[in-house]
């Protein structure tokens, strides 16, 4: 039986001229986090997406429990959630219509379990207010919520702390712990130090 | 076996060397035959009995109305094959084809109206075989219009493939409803461009431009898909190795 | 890199409890999401049935206010409304899902694409195609059809408006994160849309003649078949391409 485990081989990625990913390789495993750090351009946000199948890579393959993604990707992308820069939520929605449409669509929950995603992240409070109301820090942690709520073992994160404060920031960091704690695998782009997270592993990007 | 040749006409040094040594070739062959037929066509063929020598327009616009449904066909072919195994090659030639159909949709489109000024006495007339040339064109142009305005390549390929696979399903589609169309509205004392029979010595000249035609669009390919190649694969070593020879 | 400290032996697709959504309710949802969206901005549902009721207004403005003279053109007219308003609508559909992420989401939600794209494309016919249809009699009234007219062109209309937004879908997710693109959304889309035209004018012509309009209304519904079946798997390619 193959083992729960994201393998990154050897992937090679162009935009136009630019050699933008030069051979990245990495491995992980159930219960562990992999922290992609690099200078800005170095390529971070592009890994994210290739490794998620928005981009296409020229060279390399991606493995999802021993299987290349691209011969299903709908069971990979069933199996993964990805949070990109921007949370794909809805201005004129509130927060807790957005997670039931958006996480809705993958997977069915119980609204008992909407609820305690969003108490998790400190939602609780603002989920039925308009997201357009919302600042930036209150939609990352609705976000946040939809992440859990996905129940899926492969978060895809970029950058997850962006717009947080420093409860924000500890909170990203005890969310990764806990779901790696549960066997779970957080692929994550991080800029600054996340409270919490010692035992990731880093693969620095170069420029 | 199969999957050598296959391969090999994914590979754009081959691709390149290929093209370049069968260019001449074609252009060569084409120029012979384009003399023969145009000279069987204006010289050989006698004038037609209705149309006197206002017929013999025929010898290009045929042609170029052919040409310019074959070559969009060619184009949604090399698109899908790029689009379904990802073979830039093929992108690259259907990018080579599109400018090239388009002039031959705009040549079929010219002879057409100086061909309709004797028959007619006007050069526009809504005739069903006109009016579709003219949606081609505008395919041809939407083509051309998506490719230019994405300004990344690979982008550019794939977005512009679905359109022209999405336009070969609709060309029938659009043909069969503007014939459908003209029939309700023609009126019966207009003549049609379609004859029946065709004497021999008028149509073995028009099956020669049909082939020299054909050929001239192989040769353009062929140069157009060189410089496609070398625009594309610029910044590779083997483009430079291939220059010095 | 360190060895995993966990590595369970049946990999679980999904946390503990957790169940897949099937692909028909994902689409579903797609579809309830964007009615709801719609229906908090309704200005944006006005926009285009605000431009077709001016087109049409042009044209008794532009030629004479004869109803006799109109009743000609009446079928021209329409159309032309119909096809430039459904145009100007299909900017909507994927223009803010594509700016906030959501389109994004749909490619990685683990779902049919082609399911959620024909979600949202009905939920888009659903918005402005039956609103159009249904604004479409009046607008024929007034360009002198008799009340006899209007069933022939309501279904006329109905059924061209589906064609008209499946083939749109097409144009809007290849030009989705273009600059300027509406132009170009319409070269790509109006020749294809052409056949839509010449059937559907045909249609309402007979329908305000009093003649038989059963021919050119079956070749609309040939028209709307054939792309339900086939444009919404070229949308889904061209919005995954237009997102790569």
């Amino acid at each position: 039986m193959p083992t729960t485990q994201l393998e990154v081989e050897n992937l090679h990625l162009w935009r136009a001229e630019r050699h933008v990913l030069r051979a990245v390789s990495f491995r992980l495993a159930a219960g562990q986090c992999l922290k992609v750090t690099g200078v800005n351009g170095a390529g971070k946000t592009t890994l994210l997406r290739a490794v998620a199948g928005l981009a296409y890579a020229e060279e390399g393959t991606v493995r999802w429990c021993g299987q290349d993604v691209r011969r299903d990707l709908r069971t990979f992308h069933a199996a993964m959630i990805y949070l990109g820069h921007e949370p794909a939520l809805k201005a004129d929605l509130t927060a807790r219509e957005n997670l039931r449409y958006w996480i809705g669509t993958r997977n069915r929950f119980a609204e008992s379990e909407l609820d305690a995603a969003l108490a998790r992240t400190g939602a609780n409070s603002i989920a039925d207010r308009p997201v357009r109301t919302l600042s930036a820090g209150q939609r990352r942690r609705a976000a946040l919520a939809g992440v859990i709520l996905s129940g899926a073992p492969l978060w895809l994160l970029d950058e997850p702390a962006t717009n947080l404060d420093t409860a924000g920031q500890a909170l990203v960091g005890s969310l990764i712990a806990e779901h790696v704690g549960r066997g779970g695998l957080v692929m994550a782009v991080v800029h600054h130090e996340l409270p919490g997270l010692v035992t990731a592993t880093q693969l620095e990007l170069a420029a | 076996m199969t999957f050598t040749w296959f391969h090999r006409l994914g590979s754009p040094p081959y691709v390149y060397g290929l093209a370049q040594r069968l260019a001449p070739w074609c252009a060569g062959s084409a120029l012979l035959l384009l003399l023969a037929g145009l000279w069987g066509g204006l010289v050989l063929a006698p004038p037609d009995y209705q149309q006197g020598d206002g017929f013999r327009i025929i010898y290009v616009h045929a042609p170029s109305a052919w040409l310019s449904l074959m070559v969009y066909t060619t184009m949604a072919l090399a698109a899908a094959v790029g689009l379904i195994w990802r073979i830039k090659v093929a992108h690259a030639a259907a990018a080579a084809c599109a400018p090239i159909g388009a002039s031959f949709t705009a040549a079929a489109l010219v002879t057409g109206a100086l061909w309709g000024r004797p028959m007619w006495g006007t050069y526009w007339q809504w005739d069903p075989r006109l009016t579709s040339e003219l949606i081609l064109f505008f395919l041809y142009l939407g083509y051309m219009g998506l490719r230019a305005s994405i300004e990344d390549t690979q982008r550019a390929d794939r977005a512009s493939a679905v359109l022209a696979v999405v336009g070969v399903v609709n060309v029938p589609v659009i043909h069969y409803s503007v014939t459908w169309w003209n029939s309700l509205h023609q009126a019966p004392s207009v003549m049609r461009l379609a004859k029946p029979t065709m004497a021999t010595s008028m149509l073995v000249p028009l099956l020669i431009m049909l082939l020299a035609f054909t050929l001239f669009f192989v040769a353009m390919l062929l140069v157009r898909l060189q410089a496609e190649i070398l625009r594309r694969e610029r910044a590779s070593t083997w483009i430079r190795e291939a220059l010095k020879r | 890199m360190s060895t995993p400290a966990i590595s369970d032996l049946s990999p679980p697709l999904l946390a503990p409890g957790t169940t897949r959504a099937r692909s028909t309710a994902a689409a579903w949802l797609a579809l309830r999401r964007d009615l709801k969206l719609a229906f908090r901005k309704p200005a944006q549902l006005v926009q285009p049935l605000a431009f077709f009721a001016l087109v049409t207004l042009i044209f008794p403005l532009a030629i004479s206010p004869e109803l006799s003279q109109l009743r000609q053109v009446a079928p021209g007219a329409l159309w032309a409304g119909a096809l430039l308003a459904s145009l100007l609508a299909l900017e909507f559909l994927f223009r803010d899902d594509a700016q906030d992420g959501t389109l994004e989401q749909y490619v990685l939600s683990g779902q049919s694409l082609t399911a959620l794209i024909f979600a949202k494309t009905c939920a888009h016919w659903l918005l402005t195609g039956v609103p159009l249809a249904l604004v479409t009699p009046a607008a024929a009234l007034a360009l002198g059809a008799t009340l006899d007219s209007v069933p022939g062109v309501l279904a006329a209309v109905v059924l061209g408006t589906v064609t008209l937004s499946l083939l749109g879908a097409i144009g809007a997710a290849l030009t989705l994160n273009l600059k300027r693109s509406s132009a170009l959304l319409s070269l790509l889309t109006l020749p294809l849309a052409l056949p839509v035209l010449i059937f559907g004018a045909r249609a309402v012509q007979q329908a305000i003649a009093g003649g038989s309009y059963l021919a050119p209304l079956e070749f609309l519904a040939a028209l709307a078949v054939l792309s339900v079946t086939l444009a919404p798997l070229a949308a889904a390619a061209a919005v995954r391409i237009s997102l790569e």
